[in-house]
């Protein structure tokens, strides 16, 4: 085995542990330090593929500036403890069965086709650089990368407005 | 195999020499404030241990040792455990990407006076100052206590707030210099200028949103007394209470690494191209300049009020700093500075 498929199988055992500990766990703040875990253990994953702008913005934007506001929230309502009552219902064993039919489908495709990967060339360099990526960005996916900030804009600007309303009702 | 080995070792021991040289720092850099503080309050400060009282950091060291550790009954143990530990790791791995001068010949290996230099270096600052809240934020929660609580979620408000003020004022000098890599800037402002001359407001953007990041006087919120008790780290005893420090002062240390780096032209200096190992010297040199006015700042200025600290982060610095970098794009484009 290469060092690139241990570190991967260490990874990948963290990354499952601390998905499991983020559903599992009875207090909101752990299930939030479980996802902040799993979403760096993510980051990288990415550093392996050789993407290593894409491990950086996921750790400050995910891992850093929302998980932050995630806790915020967890501990501004002081709702770390799970009420008792079941609030789902129905929905649980409707998540169990759909489980099982991801779980058979996978197993299914796993064990029939093996070798149904296309060989992949190996990425070129500079690949995934800062450069590379503005270059695409601003050029190929001009489109895209503007109605986004558009609508990032029009969340913000909604944010905003719905702040004030509630100021003036009172 | 062997140039692996080498190469291990040769990271090995630039972490070691780094990680040790940051907990010195941090110990002296104590002794620094205490000393000009008592200065500037026409005091003579800390003067009996050792001569000029140089032992003092050692004193207090071996004292906090010696401190009985609690754990209130109520906290949460294994996050207060470990809320002080975090805080101090994204401290002491911040200052891998920064360089402390060019490779020079040892042993006939070119070795290069930086842990990493990668290409996204200022991404990399800005994501493990993002994770540094955390440290702060658990301490207070896992205290359990409404003080410790509150200093706590001051902290990661003020610590979101300014961190946007903070991540676009490295914008001006990462378009100057047209890369992300720490010494691809350090190399464009030999062959230009200092950026602090190109970029005055970004400069001074980015020293106020580092003062709030570190939380400095007049940005110490967390930990205000007069309101808090000690804020997030009133529960917190001896050695854990230590590291609490260390981490604020290795921060403190970090923060006027990278503000020399990307305004005061990092290593930078006179004769530099001659004799690269003068580099960290005046890299030294600049950070305690920074660490002086960041002292000064603190015996000269009172706390902001809560609500003040966060109007000026959204209403002033925040457009500022997008002002600045408007501006910055402007001049570039006009004088094809890029």
């Amino acid at each position: 085995m290469t060092p690139d498929v241990i570190l991967f199988l260490i990874l990948a055992v963290v990354a499952i542990a601390s998905a499991l500990g983020m559903l599992l766990s009875k207090n909101a703040v752990y299930s939030a330090l479980y996802l902040i875990l799993n979403l760096a253990t993510i980051a990288v994953f990415y550093l392996l593929l050789g993407a290593p702008f894409i491990a950086m913005v996921q750790v400050t934007v995910y891992a850093g500036a929302i998980m932050v506001l995630f806790l915020f929230v967890i501990m501004l309502l002081g709702a770390e403890q799970l009420r008792r009552a079941r609030t789902l219902g129905w929905q649980q064993p409707v998540a169990v069965v759909l489980a099982v039919v991801l779980v058979a489908e996978a197993t299914y495709i796993i064990f029939t086709k093996t070798s149904s990967l296309p060989d992949i060339e190996a990425a070129e360099a500079g690949f995934g650089s800062p450069q590379a990526i503005g270059e695409l960005l601003f050029n190929q996916y001009l489109l895209p990368f503007e109605i986004t900030s558009v609508l990032l804009l029009v969340a913000m600007i909604g944010a905003i407005v719905m702040t004030r309303d509630g100021k003036k009702k009172e | 195999m062997d140039e692996n080995i080498a190469l291990i070792i040769e990271w090995v021991l630039k972490a070691v020499i780094l990680a040790f040289g940051l907990i010195t720092g941090f110990a002296y850099t104590t002794y620094y404030e205490r000393k000009l503080l008592a200065r500037i309050q026409i005091r003579i400060g800390p003067n009996r241990a050792g001569p000029f009282g140089l032992l003092q950091p050692a004193a207090d060291g071996i004292k906090l040792f010696f401190k009985e550790e609690l754990i209130p009954a109520q906290a949460y143990k294994f996050i207060f455990v470990i809320a002080p530990i975090l805080t101090m790791v994204p401290a002491l791995v911040i200052l891998a990407v920064i360089p402390w001068g060019e490779s020079f010949e040892l042993f006939g290996r070119q070795i290069a006076l930086s842990m990493a230099d990668i290409n996204v270096g200022v991404l990399y600052i800005l994501s493990v100052a993002s994770i540094s809240v955390y440290g702060i934020v658990l301490a207070g929660w896992s205290s359990n206590n409404k003080y410790a609580m509150m200093g706590g979620l001051r902290s990661t408000a003020q610590m979101i707030s300014y961190e946007l003020a903070l991540g676009l004022s490295f914008v001006g000098p990462l378009m100057l210099a047209g890369s992300m890599s720490m010494l691809d800037i350090v190399r464009a402002q030999q062959e230009t200028a200092w950026y602090i001359f190109y970029q005055p407001l970004g400069a001074l953007i980015f020293y106020i949103a580092m003062l709030a990041e570190v939380n400095r006087a007049p940005f110490d919120m967390p930990e205000a007394e007069q309101e808090l008790a000690a804020g997030f780290h009133t529960e917190y005893s001896g050695m854990k209470f230590a590291l609490f420090t260390m981490g604020e002062y290795v921060k403190m240390i970090a923060v006027s690494v990278i503000f020399s780096t990307l305004f005061l032209g990092g290593f930078d200096g006179p004769a530099i191209d001659r004799f690269v190992l003068l580099g960290p010297l005046y890299l030294v040199l600049k950070v305690a300049a920074c660490l002086f006015v960041m002292i000064w700042v603190r015996a000269t200025l009172p706390r902001l009020r809560y609500d003040r600290l966060m109007a000026f982060g959204w209403k002033l610095l925040l457009p500022a700093a997008l002002f600045n970098i408007f501006i910055t794009a402007v001049l570039i484009l006009l004088f094809d500075l890029g």
